[in-house]
């Protein structure tokens, strides 16, 4: 088989894969700076949470509309920035810390979702929710998830600034804003939700979440500084798309899983051999070093 | 009008138990104040409630003259993400906020000016290094570069040289008295008595009511300091209420 056969003919002859490759591509410059960010935040379980707590509403437009992706999509919209509201309000008033309150609404929200998918749907519905069908994503789809990677990306660079601040020095913009509550916290997590709902439809809630943060976390071992380590995570997720597909179509895999493995397959090269701070740079002393 | 920050019967505290108990007082404009007391007297908490970070149980913060906005702080290292993958140069551009805010650009003046802050605090040459690259002590002088460039009237300083060696001490101190001779307001955090003795004309003794609250000599006298070394740290869980609030 040649590289044309293996690599190029897939795409050429097959409309499907095409649509499937464009929306993951999408999907992985939308959604690696903000696993970035959600890493260096140390939040990167977060992403867990808010895929968790976004099954909810889109069940809830899926009873009310069957598979209609505009309904299905603000109804994840919904749910996730609901959990993340309250997640962030409980945070802010009472005496529990963020990921309490994450860990706390993801599991009400995910209870909900599978309550509700399970009485009126079957589980074959439930698991298109959970992992998505990348193979059969439709014009609006793909539609759908390139407008909301190119509105987060888009986002993310206006909210760039005060997010690196607030990564380095928490309470800084509370301060220089006079003891007021400052909005960059809500808008992030309102793009982690964005992002996750991009990816539903295409990889499902779940499977969205290891596109996210796994390019991302590889990168860490990659790049020194936060705009390398985001490109970084962009081209791991790409890499990682289109070989997960083209490895999807080969051997018959599902494709979801498929693209998840093949960027965990960079996540544990990066951190065996990954030159910042990987287990193969730890354990062998540099050959040379300088004077000063 | 000359600006002060007025502490008005101000009660701070957590789960209605007072750190910072009835405290009156005037940090004046151009006045360099120690917050000198034991752990657990309520001067971090303090801070936090000039800032705004924390309402007060009772009584109020009173700022004549300036914003809360007007304020720069400078934190404990802790309360820092030491790991984070930023640059020097960075760090200090991050005191253009005020000016600048998120989308104002960050123009040559501006880098200029940090430049400069950053030979301030003797750390010419480490624009470029990565802050999780250094030490606690250049980390510190970070942030006092980020202050210089904030070019705040008010500063207020959480153990500023609690991680920092002698030299370091003494090149902050020097930034500091600087710093008063430009007519800012310094209040600061420590725990050194010797160095509140000889460097601040002002004190106030915390032990979360004030024990004293003027010149340093004076705030500082051996019976006070002792009255100060007995303060329980302890809340009493069944302590009764304040008859001083308001019911």
């Amino acid at each position: 088989m040649t590289f044309h056969e293996l690599v190029v003919d897939p795409f050429v002859q097959f409309a499907f894969m095409r649509r499937a490759l464009a929306a993951s591509l999408a999907l992985g410059v939308g959604c690696g700076p903000i696993g970035v960010f959600l890493m260096l935040r140390r939040m990167s379980l977060m992403g867990d949470s808010l895929s968790h707590a976004i099954l909810p509403g889109v069940a809830v437009g899926f009873l009310l509309a069957g598979f209609s992706l505009p309904v299905m999509t603000l109804g994840g919209l919904v749910a996730g920035l609901l959990v993340a509201l309250l997640s962030g309000a409980s945070a802010r008033f009472t005496v529990i810390k963020e990921d309490a309150g994450f860990a706390a609404f993801q599991s009400i929200s995910l209870a909900a979702g599978v309550l509700i998918v399970s009485t009126k749907g079957g589980n074959v519905d439930l698991l298109h929710v959970l992992f998505g069908s990348v193979l059969a994503v439709d014009d609006a789809a793909l539609l759908l998830a390139t407008g909301c990677s190119s509105l987060a990306l888009l986002v993310m660079a206006v909210i760039y600034r005060p997010l690196v601040i607030q990564c380095f020095d928490p309470a800084y913009l509370r301060i220089a804003g006079g003891g007021r509550a400052d909005p960059w916290n809500m808008i992030f997590l309102a793009l982690v939700v964005l992002a996750l709902v991009a990816g539903f439809q295409v990889m499902g809630s779940l499977m969205a979440v290891g596109l996210m943060m796994l390019p991302a976390i590889a990168a860490r071992f990659w790049a020194r500084q936060v705009w390398t380590m985001m490109v970084a995570a962009v081209l791991i997720a790409m890499t990682a798309a289109a070989t997960g597909l083209l490895l999807s179509f080969h051997f018959s895999l599902p494709t979801g899983p498929a693209i998840v493995l093949t960027a965990g397959a960079w996540h544990l090269f990066s951190l065996l051999f990954g030159p910042r701070g990987g287990l193969w740079s730890r354990l062998k002393p540099p050959a040379r070093h300088r004077e000063n | 009008m000359r600006r002060a920050i007025h502490l008005d019967n101000l009660t701070l505290g957590y789960e209605r138990h007072p750190a910072v108990h009835h405290l009156s007082g005037v940090f004046q404009e151009g006045s360099l104040t120690a917050v000198f007391g034991p752990n657990g007297a309520g001067k971090s908490t303090l801070l936090k409630g000039i800032l705004g970070l924390l309402p007060p149980l009772s009584g109020a913060v009173r700022l004549v003259g300036i914003q809360r906005r007007d304020l720069a702080f400078l934190p404990q290292q802790v309360e820092l993400e030491p790991d984070f993958p930023m640059s020097v140069l960075d760090a200090v551009l991050m005191g253009h906020w005020r000016r600048r805010g998120a989308w104002g650009a960050l123009d040559r003046e501006l880098r200029q000016q940090a430049v400069a802050a950053l030979e301030t605090v003797g750390l010419s040459g480490f624009e470029k290094r990565a802050v999780n690259a250094l030490s606690g002590g250049q980390r510190q002088r970070i942030l006092f570069a980020r202050l210089v460039v904030e070019d705040a009237p008010v500063i207020l300083l959480d153990e500023p040289f609690a991680p920092i060696d002698a030299q370091t001490t003494a090149d902050m101190l020097a930034l500091v008295h600087r710093w008063r001779e430009q007519g800012r307001t310094v209040i600061a955090v420590l725990h050194d008595l010797e160095q509140v003795q000889r460097h601040f004309p002002q004190t106030l003794l915390l032990a979360r009511r004030a024990l004293a609250w003027g010149p340093t000599e004076q705030a500082l006298a051996p019976e006070r300091l002792e009255q100060a070394r007995s303060m329980s740290a302890a809340w009493n869980d069944h302590a009764p209420w304040c008859r001083k609030d308001p019911p």
